[in-house]
């Protein structure tokens, strides 16, 4: 973060677009200043303000993991006036971004235990880079199950990475639809999230678990693996509360005295039990 | 705490504005057609001394309405962006402030420096130097001392000048910068040797118990109480924009052909749109919940994490509020509830 102005973003050039899902894109974004990219670094869990200007600043997650350099990553869906923006630029167009910002997945405190990621919808960018990080230093950790869904086929993001998953033996994917989002062709599950999570039935014993998505699968997930034995304290998520400033001084994203861009945004189930359900 | 006090003679009052006005932007209380604003003054005698308290408060020297972030120049080349140049903020003496506008600045640096500092809003304390007025009269409207401050208070300011029976002031000397105003006017302060401050200020009655108001608050977060006190709240923010405390911002862009801006612009948790989610999912989606935010921010998220209040009880809100909801008499009504539950 730039010390002298913490308003002023960095320039990025977007290097690479992939269109993820309809309305779904994936820029990879490189420091202008290839000065100010060696200085740059994060953690999986952060994210950042991505700005185009004239337009303003939208809050994304970096979707990428912290163990590649050089460049940084994030996913978005086009939902409004700046994610409109951005869809509209180009390989190459400049951007501004400025982070990172929050706290992170403690994933050094989950050596040598089981990790299930459970994903829905457009969420999967902070498990994205969760994932990777983890997968980059596999051997740090035993099984990693990784469980996303989507409404329909045609929704699910990062699909090349999803047949890279699904092709590893180091890892256990289940992809899942909800009912009617599936094609002839889909050999995956169909199904909302939590009972796809309550049939394969991970075991809980020495296993985190981290999910992330929409406040309704947040909601049905969380009972399902209270019966699976999961601890709160073993169940991470991240929060969404809308965000201005990510610095804790614009004052909107807080959920009681926990601000999310600065306390967060990554949350045990334990500690959002003593929360107020604001968010 | 022990601050140096001086004389400064009626004579030698219109001597030091006009000392000041050589070498920087004085401002100070003036009037306006009935009402009273901090405005820029050119002659000693523009500022007023008749008035209880201006009819906005002096945040925006520190955190103005609208603050340029940094700027740009599009073309079809990309983007050109350009660094605010901090340089630019200029010295200002903000003369005639109120002791609990001045504690509103003190407490909103709170925010402002918390890590990362916001070298914008730092810059512009530093160029700004506050002469406070203790208070020798209040309206219906003032609570300071409920609040633990008090119309001598000192947080914040830099000098205070306490107005005495023969129309002259008592100068309270409270921080270098003041002391460097002192030294760089000889001639103008003369010693005293005895002070007897609080015989020239206003007698405010304290109205409630201030040491237990963080806890009731904070445990009284899922009573119905602040549904029942903004029954009648519009949700218009007016409370907010008027509040010496109230830092809440958003950041937009301002763009005028090709050039264009980011500014930070006054917000408040007041309005539905402060929270709301682009999915029309909102954390604070009713105005009960909403003014709950604002006075648990203010009377128990600030205490807890930066260590002031958000409110200096100068009853500005309840003032502007169009249907007359008062935080002096919410905040007596919060403190008579009865403990309803402890937090471990
Ligand atoms: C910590 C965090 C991580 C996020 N990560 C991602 C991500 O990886 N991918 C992704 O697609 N989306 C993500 N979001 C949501 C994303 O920020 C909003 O969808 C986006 O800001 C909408 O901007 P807009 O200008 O296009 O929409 P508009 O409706 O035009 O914007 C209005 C304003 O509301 C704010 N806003 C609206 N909805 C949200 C929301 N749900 N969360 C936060 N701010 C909101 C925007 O900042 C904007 O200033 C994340 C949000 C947070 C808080
Ligand atoms: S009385 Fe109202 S306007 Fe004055 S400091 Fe308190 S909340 Fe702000
Ligand atoms: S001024 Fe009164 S009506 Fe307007 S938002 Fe504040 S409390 Fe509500
Ligand atoms: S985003 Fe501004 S306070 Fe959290």
């Amino acid at each position: 973060m730039n010390k002298n102005n913490i308003y002023l973003p960095y320039q990025m050039k977007i290097s690479k677009i992939t269109q993820e899902a309809p309305g779904v894109k994936t820029f990879r974004l490189e420091f202008l200043n290839s000065g100010e990219g060696e200085l740059f670094s994060f953690k999986t869990g952060q994210f950042g303000e991505y700005s185009v200007y004239g337009e303003g600043e939208s809050t994304f997650c970096i979707a990428s993991p912290h163990t590649r350099k050089g460049y940084i990553e994030c996913t978005f869906r086009q939902v409004g006036r700046v994610t409109t923006a951005l869809a509209n630029q180009e390989e190459g167009a400049v951007i501004g971004f400025r982070g990172p910002y929050g706290n992170v997945f403690p994933i050094d405190d989950w050596k040598g235990k089981d990790l299930i990621f459970i994903a829905g919808g457009i969420a999967l960018p902070p498990m994205r880079s969760v994932i990777w990080s983890c997968l980059d230093t596999r051997n740090h950790f035993k099984d990693i199950t990784v469980f996303y869904g989507a409404r329909t086929v045609n929704d699910l993001v990062y699909k090349q990475e999803l047949e890279e998953w699904g092709n590893r033996s180091d890892v256990n994917l289940h992809l899942t639809v909800d009912p009617g989002g599936e094609t002839p062709e889909w050999k995956g599950e169909v199904g909302f999230v939590p009972s796809v999570v309550e049939n394969v039935a991970p075991s809980s014993i020495d296993a985190i678990v981290i999910v992330c998505g929409p406040p309704v699968m947040i909601k049905n997930t969380f009972p399902v693996l209270k019966k699976l034995g999961f601890e709160d304290k073993n169940i991470y998520t991240t929060l969404e509360n809308r965000m201005k400033c990510g610095f804790g001084k614009c004052g909107r994203c807080n959920v009681g005295k926990t601000f999310v861009c600065k306390d967060g945004p990554v949350f045990t189930a334990e500690q959002l039990a003593d929360m107020p359900g604001e968010y | 705490m022990n601050h140096q006090f001086k004389l400064l003679r009626k004579e030698s009052y219109s001597g030091l504005i006009g000392n000041l006005l050589k070498s920087q932007q004085v401002y100070g209380p003036v009037k306006q057609e009935g009402y009273t604003y901090y405005k820029r003054i050119s002659y000693p005698d523009e500022i007023t001394e008749d008035y209880i308290i201006p009819q906005m408060s002096a945040k925006s020297f520190v955190f103005p309405k609208i603050e340029k972030l940094f700027s740009f120049v599009k073309s079809k080349d990309g983007v050109r962006v350009e660094d605010k140049n901090l340089d630019t903020i200029p010295k200002k003496v903000i003369f005639g402030v109120r002791p609990c506008d001045a504690t509103g600045i003190h407490n909103l640096s709170a925010i402002f420096l918390w890590e990362p500092e916001d070298s914008i809003f730092k810059k512009r304390r530093e160029q700004t130097t506050i002469i406070s007025f203790a208070c020798s009269s209040a309206d219906d409207y003032c609570f300071c001392t409920s609040l633990g401050g008090g119309p001598g208070n000192t947080a914040g300011s830099d000098i205070q000048l306490i107005k005495t029976g023969t129309n002259d002031y008592l100068a309270e000397i409270i921080t270098p910068k003041g002391a460097e105003i002192v030294s760089s006017n000889p001639g103008l302060f003369e010693d005293v040797d005895s002070v007897e401050k609080e015989k020239y200020l206003v007698r405010l009655p304290v109205c409630f118990d201030d040491s237990e108001l963080e806890d009731k608050i904070t445990d009284a977060f899922d009573t119905a109480i602040f549904d029942d006190l903004s029954m009648k709240c519009v949700g218009c923010g007016a409370c907010a924009f008027i509040c010496p405390v109230c830092g809440c911002f958003d950041i937009q862009d301002e763009t005028k052909g090709s050039m264009g801006q980011r500014v930070r612009i006054w917000d408040s948790c007041g309005l539905r749109q402060f929270t709301l989610h682009t999915s029309g999912h909102n954390p604070r989606d009713t105005q009960g919940a909403r003014y709950r935010q604002r006075l648990m921010h203010k009377f128990s998220y600030m205490p807890d994490r930066l260590g002031v209040k958000g409110c200096v009880g100068c009853g500005r809100c309840s003032r502007a509020c169009p249907v007359e909801i008062n935080i002096h008499e919410n905040l007596q009504q919060i403190t008579k509830l009865v403990k309803i539950h402890k937090h471990e």
